[in-house]
This record gives C-alpha cells, structure tokens and sequence, in this order.
C-alpha cells in the first residue's frame, strides 16, 4: 500500500488499485471525566466505487464515530485520533490541513444523518439549505441555485418539487425531508455517500422508498455508499457487503450473500436470528441475551464473551484477531468454524 | 396573521383592563383629599370644593369614577389634574425622558450583551469565557443604585477632574451624551442576563444537528457560525430584548433619581405627593400599553424568525 | 399502591453518585437529583464562599452587638462636630453627616435587608409556589383565571407598583415594604411553579401512580411537587437578592423604611448630597449591599448549575 507523504488532493476519477475508500487501523476515544472512552479500537474496512458497504452493529458500537471522523465532523476535543489512516483514494484525510479537509468534505465525500427533521436547519427553507451546497462551493448565484435545488429535489423524486422549493423541513413528511436530506448531500456528485441510519426514524414502507432510492442513486452515478444501520433487514437487498461492528471493533467482515446464508461470528449470528421470518410464524424470536458493553469497562478478552452462547475459557482471557477465514471474509471469533458450522446446521 | 393580530389585542383588553383597575384601586386608596391638597396651605371656599368634586366626580362610588376614567381613556382622553391641565401634556415631556433613557438602555443592552455573549460563546471553557461570565455575576448584583452612584463619581467626577469630559452626571441639558451613563447604570443588570442568555443559547445551537450537517456540508466556519446557527440563536434574544423594554421604562425610576432626569419616575413621585390622581394612573396606563404592545411586537417577530410558528 | 414507588427513591439515593443521572425523569430522579446536585456543590468555590459570606450575614443580622460595641440607635454616639471624618482606628468606615459612626450603621442595617429578603422570599414561594401547583394540577378555569391574573401583575411594573402601594400605607416600615414586593412578585413564582409541574404532570410514573389510584393531593405532593420545586427554590434564592436591592432602593427613594430604622438604601439617601466630597458614608453600606446580592445571586447560581448539567 502506498503512503503519500506530501498531502495532496485526490483527483477525481480512477486511481490506481487504491480502493475509493479505505479505513485502516482506525482508533479514535473520546475524553470524559470518568477518563478516555475507546469508542473505535482498530477498525478497518474499504469501499471501492460503485459499492454499498453496510455497516451494522447496535449503538456504542461504534459504526457512527467512524463515519463522523471519515467525515471529519468529530468534536476535537474532547475526541481524539490516537492511530489509524482514513485514505481517500491514497490520501490520508486525518493528515490533510483542514481547508484541504474542508474541500473534500460536503463535495466528494457526503453524510446524510438519522433523524432529518432535527438534521435540517428549521429557519431556513429547504430549497435555500440545498442550494447553498452551489453558492458555497461552486459560487453559483442565488437564482442558479434555486434552479439547481429544484432539479435536485425532482431527482429526488419529491413531488410538486416547483412548488414545494421554498417551503420548510417542518412542512414536509419524515421520508419527504429525509429525501431532502439525500438531495443535499448528492448535490455534488460526490464519490462517497455515507448514510447514518437513514431509515431508523422512517415508517416501514416509507423505509423501503428511502432503501430504493439510495440503491438507484448509487447505481446511477458509480459513487460508494456506506450505509450503517442496526437493522440486518434493511440491508439484505441493498448492500453488497457487509461489516459488523460490536464494542468499536469489527467482527465479522463478509459478503452480503454469504453472511445471510451462514455468518462466522456469533453476534453476527445472534443478529440474523432475531429478525422476524414468515417461516416461524409462532415460534419464540430469538434475542441476543444481556447488554451492549460499556465502553468505560470493556469486558476481557473478547468483548462479546458475556454474551456469547460459544464461550470458552479463552475467550475470557485472550482477546481474538480477526481471523482471515474465506478471501472476503474475516471473523473475530476463536470458534469461527463451529459458529459456521452451526449455522449451516 | 391579521386575524392573530386581533385575537392578541382582545386578549390585551383583560390584561389592561386589570391592570387599570388595579392601578386605580392603589390610587384611590391614597390618603388625603387630592382636592385639599391642591388648595395647600389656604383653605378653600366649600363651595369651590363642591364644584370640583362633582367636576372630577369625586363623589361618585369608587367603580364609577373607574368608570369615567376608562370611557375617557378608549376616546385617548387619560383626563386632567384638579389644577386643569391635560394629563397628556404633563405626560408627554416626561416620557420623552424615559424613552429616551431605555432606548439608550436598550441599545447598549442589545450591542454590549449579544456581542459579550457571543464572544464567550465561542470561547465557551476559556479563560474569556470565565471573566466574562464573572463579569455578568458582578452586573446582576450590584443593584443599580450602587452602579449609579459609583460611576457618577468615577467617570464622571474622577475622569472630569483628570480634564477628561464625556459623561454628563446630571440633567438633560446636553442632549444624548446626557444619557450614556445612565443609560449604561439602567441596563447594567439586562446587559448580564442578555449576555448570559445569548452565551447559553449559541452553544445550546452549536450542538444542534442541523449545525452538525452544515458542517458536514463542508461549509466555512464563519458560515456555520454566522449563518446557520446565529439566526436559530438570536430568536430567544428578540423576545428577551422585546419584553425588557417594559422593563427598563418601569425601573428607571431610581436611575432618573440618581441622575436627577426629570422622567416619568420623578413625575410620579411628584405626582404622588401631590395627589394627581389621574397622572399617576395615566404614567402607569400608558407603561402597562408600552409591555403589552413590546409583547405583542415580539410574539410576532417571532414568526417571522421561525417558520415553524404559524399563527392561525 | 403508590408506595411501591418508595423503595426506587431510596435505590435512587444510593445510585445517585456513580450513575451520574443518565436517564429520563424517573422516580429516583428525585433523590438523586438532590444527592448529584450536593455532591456537585460542595466541590464549588462559588458556593463555598456565598454560603460563608451569607452564614456571616445572617450572624451579623441577629447578633449586630458581635461586631461593634457602638449602638447606632444610641442619639449619644453621634458627634455632629465629628461629622464626615475619614476611616480611623475609632470609626473604621468615618462618620455620615451627623457624626454617626457609618461601621455601626452598616452592620446594624444588615438585620432589615435579610428580613426583607427572606420573609418576601418565603412568602413569594409559598403563595406563588402553591397557587401555580394547584393551578398547574388542575388546569381548566381555575388555571385560567389565575394565569389572566399573573398576567395582570406581569404588566405593571414592580418598583412603581410597589412605590404606589407604599405611598398608600403612610408609614414605611419592614413589614409594608414585604408587602408591597410580595404583592407585586408572586406571579413570577407562580408561573414557574405552574410551568414545572405541566412539564412533571406528564412523565409516565405520575401516569402511572395516577392509573394505580393515587388521590389527587398525594398526586400534587408526593409525586409532583418533589420533581417541580427544584427551578422555584433556584429562582427564589436569586429573587431574594433581588428583594434586598428593591428594598434599598424603595428606602433611598424615601417610601420604604425611615429613619429612625436603619437601612443601607436609607444610608446612601442620607449620604448622597455629600458624596462626591465625602464617599465613605455612601460607599460602605453600598459595599454591602452589593455584597449580600451577590452572595445570594451566585448561591442560586450555583444551585441551578449543580441542578442543570446541561448548562454545563
């Protein structure tokens, strides 16, 4: 892997074998007054164009924190970057100057967040909040702006887009703002498109809209999604690979496909089996016993060991590595195999 | 919106029906005949006396005489003293003084306060942020009588002395210049509450996830600042600002003692001793309009800083 | 029934330390809240020196002979041929203009400004207080007329409220001075109050011990005056500081206490003509006035700081 040593901005366009996107060895803790909370610990994961990654993990898990430093929007202090690389496109963002930072962030690199009604400035209307990405960025006049924001919200799909240009975030629906959001973000074409769990504050089917659109966004431009969620179910038919996430460390790494059809971690696991399927229509769900770690006091050695039906004596006092088990795929498990064979069974 | 206007006044007309009502009770109840107290010393022919007090209905029961008061006052008649003269003009010149003291109040409120507050803001846990919210401590607390006396002798004494002439310590002889000092002495304590709201409301914004999008957006700071969250800050300002007009009109009369300004404060003391009556009632009627109309002016300020207010 | 909710309280109180209050409202919101907030406290300078400097106050108010051996209402210790000498051995603060010595007049005026204070301040929070728990409980026509009614007194304003009602009452003294502040300010508890409880009325375990039949007084006392009372004791402890500064500038307005009462307002009155010659009789009582102000402002302060993490 190359380092560049002078900093520079990344071309658009395609570079070399470097994927798009590539997250390496990331740790970022956040200082609090019971001491430094290790929120990432070592995570690693790459998207290359035209992809959807998802990450999936529950909240504290970490899966927001690295999208906010790839985004460079942590609060710093009291966050902190001890180690890792965010590369785009074989530039490390974390060593960029900010007003380098600045050109990437918004423009090629985007984020749409969870709930857009909070997410989206109340006092201003949405065809104004749209078309500032062109004023600011590009130093297009207010009246090219506004035709740009109303292109943008027909591309969209928000209906009366003409009419509907000047109102404000709080007159729309929760999946009519969240598609506001997307045309914001989208705006500039950009390279990366990183959605928090845009679907979470979303009635169901309005849920499968949003899904609908971001596939067919990505589809359409080439860029890389990464979608984080802590729903399995939304991702099935969207994503093409998929990272889980528990305790700021990554445990499993797979292709979509395959970890539906047999995951090699036993949090991966105990997540498939608690989403609601047809065919056991009356039998008890399954839910993954106990808590989420408290990042102040992580358990020892693995931290999902309290929780994991697996448990072994090693699992207590030896943390695991992220075996390499398939060419694509990675399990932080000792007992990967019995986990897969277990799921095969 | 017009239809919000009209409901708000016919919601004023309790408030200031109340408040008249209250005012003129307070009033009413002053011992001493006003009549006699008009006369001094002399004493009047009784027959005199019987004029006037059937003139000023004095001899009425206690809710007529309101009565009276009230129809004058929807006809923006605030009545005459015993001695004849128009209420209004007696009114007028003094009003003239105390609006001139809370305007200067609250512009130096409004630029002192936002701007303090906003630096420290932006310093939030620095060492600046500290001084000032210190600083805003000291302001409350020392009551303006001590702010009063304290910079009549420093800046306006002491700097005098030192060949240095800026502050008028008394009367209105010298135009505005007359009011800075006591302009400043009677916002004191607001410039710290301003200061303190604008502090808390600009960080409570910043943490807001719409400033977290703007930022995401890759927005300037001065932008995010300046813009985004600024106008989301400043709608807690207004009404703060809107409401203390009422507030500085109302207090300034221990500022116009100290300063010796001949406002509506040292009328109504005036007034008090000389059992004008109507004066009293009509220097608090019109401070009693004076909030409600501020009020009204912020609440619909409001809807046009934030949309999501919609008055039906 | 009800009582099932008991036991959480106590937990609660055990928690209170370690759990830092993350959660939403719930019963043991209370006990920790209380627990948090002094442990918090008791780590700030802040309160560490007002409560001192009141606990001094409060000892000077009901022992003055502890700290001066001269006895001001004594006509014999005052030496009009020593009239306006500076600070010496004999007076620490000088004379006023009548010889008086100013150190005894200080410490003796200490007793009036805490009495005002704190008896306005109970009774403010208690008719405020209660009015705005009932008000705010039982909602409809009731918390409507009272609302319309705070609205009234909102609407005039307080200082020539109060100047009016003292001017009623020819005789100024302590207790008409408690009465004029106190008539004219329970609104502003009473809207506070009324505002916590709608907020409290709503949390699900008031739902709850409502749905398991608790009666409406256990309902108003037990389970939401315990959440509500935290913002009125806050704003009660900074309205007090507020009602010692309205007290001294009613009595230097000449409608609040007079002589031969001693008042620090009453003090700065006297001393005024003379200042700018002689500042000492006006400085010192000004001095502690600001001081007693400020030790209740920053005591209130810091109890909503320690109440409020947010406002971290």
């Amino acid at each position: 892997m190359k380092k560049t040593s002078t900093p520079v901005l990344p071309a658009r366009g395609v570079a070399g074998n470097e994927p798009l996107l590539a997250v390496d060895n990331l740790h970022v803790e956040f200082a609090t007054r019971q001491g430094a909370v290790k929120a990432v610990n070592g995570v690693s994961y790459a998207l290359n164009p035209g992809e959807t990654l998802a990450v999936l993990g529950e909240s504290g898990s970490g899966k927001s924190v690295t999208a906010q430093a790839i985004m460079g929007i942590l609060d710093m202090p009291p966050a902190r970057i001890p180690r890792g690389e965010i590369r785009f496109k074989g530039t490390d963002l974390l060593r960029l100057p900010e007003d380098a930072r600045s050109q990437i962030r918004g423009q090629r690199i985007a984020m749409i967040f969870q709930d857009a009604l909070s997410a989206l400035n109340p006092v201003f209307t949405v065809g104004s909040q749209i078309g500032e990405m062109f004023q600011v960025h590009r130093g297009t006049s207010r009246r090219d702006a506004h035709k740009k924001a109303i292109e943008l919200m027909d591309r969209v799909r928000i209906p009366g887009a003409r009419q509907r240009v000047n109102d404000y975030p709080h007159q729309f629906s929760g999946g009519m703002r969240q598609r506001i959001m997307i045309a914001m973000a989208i705006a500039l074409d950009p390279e990366v498109l990183i959605a928090d769990e845009p679907t979470t504050a979303l009635d169901v089917t309005v849920q499968a809209q949003i899904m609908e659109l971001l596939a067919e966004l990505r589809r359409e431009s080439d860029m890389g999604l990464i979608l984080i969620t802590h729903d399995l179910g939304v991702v099935a038919d969207v994503a093409d690979k998929i990272a889980v996430m528990y305790g700021g460390r990554i445990v499993e790494n797979a292709l979509v496909h395959d970890i539906y059809r047999a995951p090699a971690h036993p949090y991966a696991k105990g997540l498939l089996d608690s989403i609601p399927r047809v065919d056991q229509k009356g039998q008890e769900l399954y839910a993954i016993k106990g808590m989420p770690p408290n990042l102040l006091d992580m358990p020892s050695g693995c931290s999902f060991h309290p929780r994991c039906p697996y448990r072994q004596d090693i699992c207590v006092t030896e943390a695991p590595p992220l075996y390499e088990i398939g060419p694509t795929r990675n399990s932080a498990c000792h007992y990967w195999r019995e986990v897969l064979d277990g799921s095969h069974g | 919106m017009g239809r919000y206007i009209i409901r708000r006044l016919v919601q004023a007309i309790p408030v200031l029906l109340g408040a008249t009502l209250l005012i003129y009770a307070i009033v009413f109840a002053l011992p001493g005949d006003p009549v006699a107290a008009l006369a001094g010393e002399k004493r009047l022919d009784p027959h005199i006396v019987d004029v006037l007090r059937e003139q000023y209905h004095l001899n009425d029961p206690f809710l007529v005489q309101y009565w009276h008061y009230l129809t004058g006052l929807f006809r923006g008649d605030f009545g005459d003293t015993f001695a004849g003269v128009p209420v209004t003009d007696i009114m007028a010149g003094k009003f003239q003084v105390t609006i001139n003291l809370a305007a200067t109040a609250l512009v130096m409120e409004a630029v002192i306060g936002a701007g303090l507050g906003l630096y420290a803001a932006l310093r939030h846990g620095k060492a600046q942020d500290s001084m000032i919210l210190g600083a805003t401590l000291v302001l409350i607390s020392v009551p303006t009588l001590v702010t009063g006396f304290m910079l009549q002798l420093l800046l306006g004494v002491k700097l005098k002395q030192a060949g240095i002439d800026l502050f008028p310590v008394a009367g209105v002889a010298e135009g505005l210049r007359s009011y800075l000092l006591p302009g400043f002495v009677l916002a004191g304590a607001s410039i710290a509450y301003l200061t303190r709201l604008t502090r808390t409301s600009l960080m409570e914004t910043l943490r807001a996830d719409y400033i977290r999008t703007a930022v995401a957006k890759g927005l300037p700071r001065r932008r995010v600042v300046g813009r985004h969250a600024l106008r989301n800050a400043l709608i807690p300002l207004i009404t703060f600002l809107g409401a203390d007009l009422g507030t500085l009109m109302g207090g300034a009369v221990i500022t116009e003692a100290i300063f010796n300004l001949p406002g509506i404060g040292q009328q109504l003391f005036t007034s008090v001793y000389l059992r004008e009556q109507p004066v009293v009632v009509g220097i608090v009627t019109v401070l009693v309009l004076v909030y409600i109309l501020a009020n009204m002016v912020v609440d619909l300020l409001y809807a046009v800083l934030d949309p999501r207010i919609r008055y039906e | 029934m009800s009582d099932t909710l008991a036991p959480d309280v106590r937990r609660g109180a055990k928690h209170g330390k370690r759990g830092r209050r993350a959660s939403a409202p719930k019963p043991d919101r209370v006990a920790s809240l209380w627990t948090d907030a002094w442990y918090d406290l008791r780590r700030r300078p802040l309160f560490i020196g007002s409560a001192a400097l009141i606990i001094v106050l409060i000892v000077m108010a009901a022992f003055p002979w502890l700290f001066t051996s001269v006895d001001p209402f004594d006509a014999a210790t005052c030496q009009l041929g020593e009239a306006r000498q500076g600070m010496s051995g004999v007076h620490w603060f000088g004379t006023d203009n009548l010889g008086c010595d100013v150190y005894a007049r200080t410490v003796y005026g200490a007793r009036n400004s805490i009495v005002v204070g704190v008896t306005t301040t109970v009774i403010t929070a208690l008719v405020g207080g209660l009015l705005g728990l009932v008000a705010g409980f039982k909602g409809g026509a009731l918390d409507t007329v009272f609302s319309r009614v705070t609205e009234i007194f909102f609407a005039i304003p307080s200082i020539l409220g109060a100047l009016l009602i003292l001017a009623v009452f020819r005789t100024g003294n302590v207790w008409t001075v408690m009465l004029a502040l106190a008539v004219l300010t329970w609104p502003m508890t009473f809207r506070i109050m009324r505002a916590s409880v709608l907020t409290v009325k709503n949390q699900d375990y008031v739902t709850a011990a409502r749905a398991l039949g608790a009666s409406a007084p256990r309902l108003m006392f037990r389970h939401i005056l315990p959440n509500a009372i935290a913002s009125v004791i806050v704003v009660s402890m900074i309205n007090l500081g507020s009602f010692i500064a309205a007290e001294a500038g009613l009595s230097f307005l000449g409608v609040g206490l007079r002589s031969p009462d001693i008042s620090w307002g009453l003090m700065i009155a006297d001393a005024r003509e003379r200042f700018l010659e002689a500042p000492g009789p006006l400085l010192f009582p000004a001095i502690f006035l600001s001081l007693t102000v400020l030790a209740f402002i920053m005591l209130g302060d810091a109890v909503r700081d320690a109440l409020d993490p947010k406002l971290r």
